[in-house]
């Protein structure tokens, strides 16, 4: 592993490495977050929004009530989400518990999905409470599935403790276990992490041990994907990608229902990270409800009245 | 002379539960029969439209599942609640209108009295217009009326708080939502009304009060897909057609009523006729 010449995988150096971030300044952060939001989004804009969004899509069901039956039918709206208009998107991956990858993969490739990825939470989600040699055989059996990502949580009782190097430890084993076979992207779980500082040093620590994504939370905590943590998430991408020329994905999960929401994070994505980040490969949204609301809304600006949620599957 | 600074009142929308102002930030002016000034009252919308409607949708199967003895007693509460404001809605309307106290005071009076009578309705609607229909089978057939789902309402704008009721309670009360768009001259007794409802312990989504102009939000109620039913009572004839093209798109049920009856509770409700085998 390389670690972009950043850390040498030594507790010191990683010290090191996390001691240079510069600090968060929480008003200014909350501020900037809260003026993005009030950006008005026209028309035109807003079709290449919603599109863009639902492209953007990480389809989600994390129940313990999960079937077959309900994966496959998310998988069959990931791949066609409103089936009487073929111009809308397939969404950019289903997100599903382990012992469901295989039952999403296969249905995906019957019905025409091969293009639309399977995410699985893995490494004990969503506390992170177990052995190593568990999470690797929980990561392995997801990738034996098929797993084409992996969402993993990090273990935050370790990083509030202090042990940066424990964490950092546990990504690159994920990270050199899923090698060219699945991205990974790394859960913070924002909402227990306390501070934007946190925040900060969490993207830093992540991204260092090789992170294709960095993602806000599990869906299982609140407050989960609030507009200032992704907004200090993206910051943090865009000062990665200046010191190592790499681009490292967000994606922001739990608590985006709306279409107004999603259209909020796509303003913080362009006006903080920037439009290269506009693309599914980079920029991804955890979210169940969300899709039928930009449907509706898609349908209002074909339509030119007001959706009812009667017109849309309930899932 | 009282060195008092004047307390004007700010008349907001009523949406949820809650009383933003308007997502428009739009507001008109209202005047006194005398040409002076009163108020600003919010201009409504059609995204202060939808957002009443999804507040309302997401209220209705909750309403719909209380008991119709509380629901009896909620509209029950709403009167009283109003008539220990009665001043001040005699006030409000001798202030807008200009009509005398009397009459006004009369007006106030009879709304309490209307909300009281439509209270009354709540638990008597499934016996009056429900049936226990006879059928060749070992079986009970019975039809009881059921709500319709989100209703849309538009106010008459004279009398400006009675009219308002009757384009309220009737709806709520078989278990329906509501969303209405009060008087256009004369808002400021929807708005205090308002106040009122928030204290009547009406579940927060089941009534919303939008205030603006009529030609511009009966559009967007017509074909808004997401509202059942639209009471058109209020609204000047010259826009019926147009109206009632608009929501046939979507079958929505769309009525206009001249007077006060149980017909008007009725026309928002649905039959719903259950088999039950006998002797389970």
């Amino acid at each position: 592993m390389s670690f972009y010449g950043l850390v040498d995988g030594s507790q010191a150096s990683l010290k090191k490495y996390l001691a240079a971030l510069s600090g968060v300044d929480q008003t200014g952060a909350d501020a900037r977050a809260a003026m993005l939001a009030t950006r008005s989004i026209k028309i035109t804009s807003k079709r290449w929004a919603i599109d863009t969004a639902i492209s953007m899509v990480d389809l989600t069901t994390l129940e313990g009530a999960d079937t077959p039956g309900k994966v496959q039918a998310l998988c069959a709206k990931a791949v066609r989400p409103d089936p009487t208009d073929s111009s809308v998107p397939s969404v950019g991956a289903v997100c599903v518990y382990n012992d469901m990858v295989a039952v999403a993969r296969k249905h995906l490739d019957l019905i025409g999905g091969a293009h639309v990825g399977v995410a699985a939470v893995s490494t004990a989600f969503p506390s992170g409470r177990a052995s190593m040699p568990v999470k690797i055989q929980d990561t392995q059996d997801a990738l034996d599935a098929g797993a084409s990502e992996i969402d993993m949580v990090i273990d935050r009782g370790a990083f509030l403790s202090g042990d940066y190097i424990g964490v950092f430890n546990e990504i690159v084993q994920i990270r050199e276990l899923c090698g060219s076979r699945a991205h990974l992207k790394v859960i913070f779980e924002t909402g227990e992490l306390v501070t934007y500082d946190n925040v900060r040093k969490a993207s830093f620590l992540a991204m260092a041990a090789g992170a294709d994504f960095i993602k806000t939370s599990t869906g299982k905590v609140a407050p989960a994907a609030t507009a200032p943590v992704v907004l200090v998430m993206l910051e943090a991408v865009r000062d990665f990608y200046q010191m190592t020329q790499t681009r490292i994905g967000v994606k922001p999960a739990g608590g985006i229902r709306n279409t107004k929401d999603a259209i909020k994070q796509l303003v913080l994505v362009n006006e903080t990270a920037g439009p290269e980040w506009l693309t599914p490969a980079l920029f991804r949204i955890g979210a169940s409800a969300l899709l039928n609301d930009l449907l509706m809304q898609r349908m209002k600006l074909d339509d030119g009245y007001y959706a009812s949620p009667q017109y849309v599957t309930i899932d | 002379m009282s060195n008092r600074i004047d307390v004007k009142k700010t008349y907001k929308l009523f949406i949820n539960g809650a009383f933003p102002r308007t997502e428009s930030g739009r507001t008109y002016e209202i005047k006194n029969a005398k040409g002076g000034f009163i108020a600003n009252p919010c201009l409504a919308s059609r995204k202060d439209l939808k957002d009443a409607v999804v507040a309302a949708r997401a209220a209705q199967s909750g309403w719909n599942k209380a008991s119709a003895y509380n629901k009896g007693q909620i509209l029950y509460r709403i009167a009283e609640m109003l008539e220990g404001r009665r001043a001040q809605f005699v006030d409000e309307i001798v202030g807008v209108t200009g009509v005398t106290k009397a009459k006004a005071d009369k007006e106030v009076i009879d709304s309490v009295d209307r909300l009281v009578w439509y209270a009354g309705w709540s638990d008597k609607l499934s016996s009056l217009s429900g049936a226990l229909n006879p059928v060749a089978g070992p079986y009970y057939n019975f039809t009881v009326p059921e709500s319709m789902g989100v209703i849309a309402a538009i106010a008459p704008e004279m009398p400006s708080l009675l009219g308002l009721i009757d384009s309220i309670a009737p709806i709520i009360v078989g278990g329906n939502t509501v969303v209405v768009l009060a008087s256009t001259k004369a808002p400021l007794s929807a708005m205090s009304f308002a106040e009122v409802i928030a204290t009547s312990d009406v579940p927060a989504g089941v009534i919303n009060i939008l205030t603006g102009k009529k030609d511009e939000i009966a559009p967007w109620m017509a074909s808004h897909m997401d509202i059942d039913g639209f009471d058109i009572s209020g609204l000047g004839a010259k826009s019926h057609g147009a109206v009632r093209i608009a929501g046939a798109e979507n079958l929505k049920r769309i009525y206009s009523f001249k007077s006060a009856d149980p017909g008007r509770i009725l026309a928002f409700l649905e039959n719903k006729t259950v088999w039950h085998p006998i002797g389970l």
